[in-house]
């Protein structure tokens, strides 16, 4: 016997933030992405797990907007983008990331300008929307860097002079620094220490408790996704093997491939 | 918030059944097959049966951690009912913030998280201010008898007793409509064993219904309502 279909939501009335579908996408003869869907409801974090490989990165940059599918449509549901995000020219793109999409990639090179200062890497977000006082620059990129739980006494030392930690929060405070819709999170805790790990995963929960933010984090540690996420996708081969409540993904997996996954954890 | 109006029915199951497949096995690990019960606004109902019978898989199936293969679990909330068994995974989400909490012999903590916040993440959530729900917090925490200097602890390094205070106070410091209870007894000790009776005694009287397993029955026999036996292949109810 197998499991019952899931009825649509009752409860949840409104519409989900981040809708995804029919994503496929190839790189020569590779698949990356074959007919994937995703759903985000605002306020949710949807962790999605998988092996190098399954194409969970891919899919989180077309959320950020950094590639486009072969197929599929994306939209949010935000007053100023109707329609599919994949058909915005190059410009209203940049502007939508700017503004309500905010992501912090497992390497700090893809983030930040590692010569400049921590607050003026913040502070870029912010001119890029159109920011232009100084004060008011200063003083923002301030309070995200703040609210990052990052040192303000090191707020002018270039990422390159800080340790893998404090370049997260800087890229944490560039993400949150316009209080984006949608907060992008690409394997944000991998080859840090384990005690730097857990910092960053609870100022991670406490910014997503306190200011509500949908977010979506990728990463094959299925700890990290078990502190953080409510639902989970299960990638495999460019597809989604399976979704659920992370308690319920992680207790009773369906898919022989979860299975298998769940059962490895150390 | 709990419906005081017992006779209320606030779950009815019909049906269930679940078993596990396991692919490395290539085979299916049966749990339990066709249970029927309803249960009432401030009604307790005792699950009884030996090892391995599947009563916390009951629960755990309700509570939706585990997919049940067939049946329903009709849950009444304040707009309707819903059947928990092919309920949306927001919807179950927004249900156990809301209207139903679980008890587990286990405490999911949080790296680098104080007791205290543990406990009032749950009023946090339901949009109590940090002060008020941090007082709250001591209090049930004080209650259950963790120590004041533990307060700020993080109970990762707490002993297992310890910890199933943390989970206690966390699980019922916010009336829920419907609670299930998975063995709460196991690991505590007489004086948190009392805290934790007196207190689901005040919910059943503030209208919450609550299934439980117990190792020790003796504890809640006075609250009692219902027994239900599980037996290998099916459930048999049995009246007091």
């Amino acid at each position: 016997m197998t499991v019952m279909e899931r009825l649509a939501p009752q409860l949840v009335t409104g519409a989900p933030l981040l809708t995804m579908s029919g994503i496929s996408r190839r790189f020569g003869a590779v698949v990356a992405l074959e007919d994937v869907a995703a759903t985000v409801w605002p306020g949710e974090v949807l962790g999605i797990v998988g092996e190098s490989g399954s194409g969970k990165s891919t899919l989180l940059r077309m959320m950020n907007l950094e590639d486009t599918p072969d197929t599929g449509t994306y939209h949010l549901a935000l007053p100023e983008t109707p329609g599919n995000l994949f058909d915005l020219d190059r410009f209203a793109r940049r502007q939508l990331c700017a503004r309500r999409i905010g992501i912090v990639y497992q390497n700090p090179h893809l983030g930040l300008l590692m010569g400049h200062s921590s607050s003026g890497n913040v502070a870029e977000r912010l001119l890029i929307a159109g920011e232009r006082s100084f004060a008011t620059l200063r003083a923002k990129a301030k309070g995200a860097l703040e609210a990052s739980e990052f040192p303000l006494t090191r707020m002018d030392d270039p990422p390159r002079q800080l340790s893998g930690g404090m370049q997260q929060r800087v890229q944490l405070a560039k993400a949150i620094a316009l209080e984006p819709a949608l907060l992008l999170l690409d394997e944000p805790t991998t080859g840090l220490d384990v005690s730097v790990q857990a910092l960053v995963l609870d100022t991670l929960k406490r910014l997503q408790r306190d200011r509500a933010i949908t977010m979506v984090i990728v990463s094959h540690d299925l700890g990290v996704i078990r502190t953080m996420a409510d639902r989970v996708m299960v990638m495999r081969h460019g597809r989604v093997v399976e979704e659920g409540l992370v308690d319920q993904v992680f207790q009773d997996p369906q898919h022989p491939y979860t299975q298998e996954l769940v059962h490895a954890k150390l | 918030m709990p419906n005081s109006d017992t006779g209320t029915q606030v779950l009815r199951v019909e049906g269930l059944s679940k078993s596990f497949r396991m692919h490395h096995l290539g085979q299916s690990l049966h749990a339990f097959e066709g249970v029927s019960f309803t249960l009432n606004a401030g009604e307790f109902l005792l699950l009884k049966g030996p090892n391995g019978v599947g009563k916390s898989t009951l629960l755990r199936t309700i509570w939706r951690s585990y997919l049940p293969e067939a049946g329903h679990v009709w849950f009444t909330h304040d707009a309707g009912r819903i059947d928990l068994a092919r309920a949306a995974d927001v919807d179950i989400a927004v249900l156990r913030r809301r209207d139903m909490g679980f008890v587990t012999q286990f405490l999911i903590a949080r790296p680098r998280v104080p007791a205290e916040e543990i406990v009032a993440e749950p009023l946090r959530k339901a949009g109590v201010a940090q002060i008020d729900a941090l007082e709250e917090a001591r209090r049930w925490l004080s209650a259950f008898g963790v120590k004041r200097d533990l307060w700020r602890a993080y109970p990762t390094s707490f002993s297992g007793g310890e910890q199933q205070k943390v989970n206690l106070a966390r699980a019922l410091i916010q009336p829920p409509r419907l609670l299930l209870l998975d063995e709460p007894t196991a690991s505590l000790d007489a004086g948190a064993r009392a805290a934790l009776v007196a207190r689901l005694a005040e919910l059943k009287a503030a209208g919450v219904a609550m299934i439980g397993v117990f190792h020790h029955p003796g504890d809640v026999a006075a609250m009692v309502d219902r027994n239900i036996l599980l037996t290998a292949k099916e459930v048999e109810n049995v009246a007091l």
